[in-house]
């Protein structure tokens, strides 16, 4: 073992040094900073701190008292004039459905109020103002680092007494999207295994020429635009597509049965399954060529069958395949977004697909944040598995 | 048992492993090549018409092909894929052959953990990676620009030339490194003159992966491209998306017929580098 101060160790070091500190910008802080978002929520805060601060002294349930409806009137104007607003808005809304409305019709009717008292000004805007439970999703929104988001991730909340609880049954989502991308994941690489063994086994002990046409096979699918893959399902799979047109000519089917087999579960699993399948192949391959089949004819010609030989003799020398095909694919899998949001509809959505709609669409980054740092948690444990099963610098690629 | 009880079981085991293979290999390929006859379908279907069954020339066209060309959006993504493919591929390309060759030394301090850390873009969910680049490049004001795309596709395409690279060396003998050096070569000669001709196919094989991977890229592409950055991925998302037009399927062709010289070079560099195919 080298000292790490030594000439050749330091020579290694600045080679990598460029990479490193390149992958560590472009890379590593991006995520960081996503993740960050998933705990760190300032716009509150910012917007409304005297609010926020009069608020901490609030035993929770009483009427919060004219100093704070005072702050609250001023420092909503405010946010109005600073366009900061619907941000507050909307992040008070996500403690509580329906303030997002009260927030900024208080910002735009103060401005024709112009003098107090304010908690009077508020409640005649809103009779919401003289709810304590408007004035605890405030004094949530205004944390600056929350556990929320991850508490919502997995379909707890925080009560306003600080208690953590289940969310209401209707929005309880995500423990439950989790488990299906696990599931669908499984089943997708028990397919892609169950497909990929018969089929790396005939290249590995094909002759040369033969197993390099074979596996052209894979390396087509591999090599081709992941979106003219799915184009091709789609096009393959769609009610009026080439499917269901065979089955109705050759009377399986009937004109108006035609299946569906897109925009649904249907159509991710198969698509997905046709995506990764060389990801499980190409493993197994590079195993198996390793395999001696003198081995398999030896044990035949000692008088096991084949399936007693190759459960004893075979199997489990391709394990290391097995587990370094699967453990790819299944990494591939979880985290798959493409294919789910072009071929799932609406039942065919994966985690991913939730985190792009809340980056998206509902602009709930902190729930992005969130749903994102566990995904990733799950992938970087398995990443260290497969760098334990197999070692990352011995994954091949085509 | 006899004899040819046995021969006729193994015989009918061979045989279904064959035909299940045979069905597997039509499932990979198929659906790809499925693709090529009908971009050159006459009717705006996805489907095979009956002329075309019957091999009409009236019922095949060119028409999706002029339309393609014809429309200045696709001619604008393959600019912008071109431009933001090369110039990803040859940032990824020196940093990760310089890398490598650091990796490949044994007397590399930590190399578990730093191969660990350079290959991670490529297992991170895509998703994950798009949205923290968005959040990252867009506090820089690097969204919406060419160059935030080149410096987070190099990064997704690092891996891909370490990886090759880091096994072309492994296969090295490093008593040439030490021949040259005992004949009097210092070590920027040794590298041109020895190391870069050997390694040469390893590094020429993860350029093209780099490439190929931000050619096809599209997560990142939706979440930082502007209309300016669009690509010929993100015009085909597009086109799924809203409504899938016969035209795509001229595209998709073109694509096919890239991806399979993309696959001949690489295995051609493979049987240079003298390792088998896959390994």
């Amino acid at each position: 073992m080298a000292s790490p101060l030594t000439r050749p160790s330091l020579r290694a070091a600045g080679l990598a040094l460029p990479l490193v500190a390149f992958i560590g910008v472009t890379f590593v802080v991006p995520l960081g900073t996503m993740l960050l978002r998933s705990v760190y929520d300032p716009v509150v805060a910012d917007a409304l701190p005297d609010t926020v601060a009069l608020l901490r002294e609030w035993d929770g349930a009483s009427d919060p008292g004219e100093a704070v409806y005072a702050a609250a009137a001023r420092e909503l104007v405010r946010a109005r004039e600073e366009r900061t607003i619907g941000r507050v808005a909307s992040r008070v809304n996500r403690i509580r459905g329906g303030l997002r409305s009260v927030v900024v019709r208080s910002g735009r009717r103060l401005l024709e109020v112009e003098d107090g008292p304010w908690r009077a000004a508020l409640i005649d805007i809103d009779a919401d103002w003289g709810d304590p439970r408007t004035w605890h999703a405030i004094r949530t929104a205004g944390d600056r680092f929350t556990t929320r988001h991850y508490l919502n991730a997995v379909d707890l909340q925080r009560l306003p007494d600080g208690a953590v609880a289940p969310q209401p049954p209707e929005r309880r989502i995500y423990v439950r999207l989790f488990g299906r991308t696990f599931v669908v994941s499984l089943g997708i690489t028990a397919l892609c295994l169950l497909l990929g063994y018969p089929v790396a086994y005939l290249i590995a002990h094909a002759p040369p020429r033969r197993a390099g046409l074979l596996l052209a096979f894979v390396l087509v699918p591999f090599w081709t635009s992941l979106l003219v893959r799915t184009t091709s399902w789609i096009v393959l799979l769609q009610s009026q597509g080439v499917v269901n047109d065979l089955l109705v000519a050759l009377g399986l089917i009937g004109d108006d049965g035609r299946l569906a087999m897109i925009y649904n579960m249907t159509g991710t699993v198969v698509a997905m399954t046709h995506v990764l399948l060389p990801f499980m192949v190409l493993p197994l391959y590079s195993v198996m060529r390793t395999i001696p089949p003198q081995q398999m004819r030896a044990a035949e010609s000692l008088g096991a069958g084949f399936p007693l030989a190759f459960r004893r003799i075979y199997w489990p020398q391709s394990l290391a395949g097995v587990g370094a095909g699967s453990l790819l694919v299944f990494i591939l899998a979880i985290g798959y977004y493409i294919t789910p949001a072009l071929v799932g509809g609406q039942s065919g959505q994966l985690i991913s697909n939730f985190i792009a709609f809340h980056m998206q669409t509902s602009l709930n980054w902190g729930l992005a944040g969130a749903l994102g740092g566990i995904l990733l948690a799950c992938v970087i444990g398995l990443y260290l598995l497969y760098d334990r099963v197999v070692g990352v610098e011995r994954m091949r690629l085509g | 048992m006899s004899l040819a009880d046995t021969a006729a079981r193994f015989g009918a085991g061979r045989l279904a492993h064959r035909v299940a293979c045979g069905l597997i290999f039509a499932f990979l390929v198929a659906p790809i090549l499925v693709i090529v006859p009908l971009s050159f379908n006459a009717e705006p279907y996805f489907t095979f018409t009956e002329g075309m069954l019957r091999l009409d020339p009236e019922a095949y066209s060119l028409r999706w092909y002029r339309q393609v060309l014809d429309d200045g959006a696709w001619a604008r993504g393959l600019a912008n894929s071109l431009f933001i493919g090369v110039a990803a591929t040859v940032l990824a390309t020196a940093l990760g052959t310089l890398a490598a060759l650091g990796l490949a030394s044994r007397a590399m301090p930590a190399r578990r953990l730093v191969m660990g850390l350079l290959i991670s873009p490529m297992v991170t969910p895509l998703i994950i990676s798009a949205a923290g680049m968005f959040f990252f490049y867009s506090t820089l004001g690097f969204s919406q620009t060419h160059l935030g795309l080149v410096l987070a596709h190099a990064a997704l395409g690092t891996p891909f030339v370490v990886i090759t690279v880091t096994a072309t060396l492994t296969a090295f003998d490093a008593n040439l490194t030490r021949a040259a050096a005992s004949l009097g070569a210092g070590p920027v000669t040794t590298f041109r003159r020895v190391q870069l001709p050997l390694i040469a196919p390893g590094v020429v094989s993860g350029a093209l992966f780099a490439f190929a991977t931000s050619f096809d890229e599209v997560v990142v592409v939706l979440f930082m491209a502007g209309e300016n950055q669009r690509t010929i991925p993100r015009q085909m998302w597009a086109g799924i998306r809203e409504q899938i037009s016969p035209a795509m399927l001229a595209v998709a062709t073109f694509l096919i017929v890239f991806a399979v010289l993309l696959l001949c070079a690489v295995e051609w560099l493979r049987r240079r580098a003298g390792r088998p195919a896959g390994a």
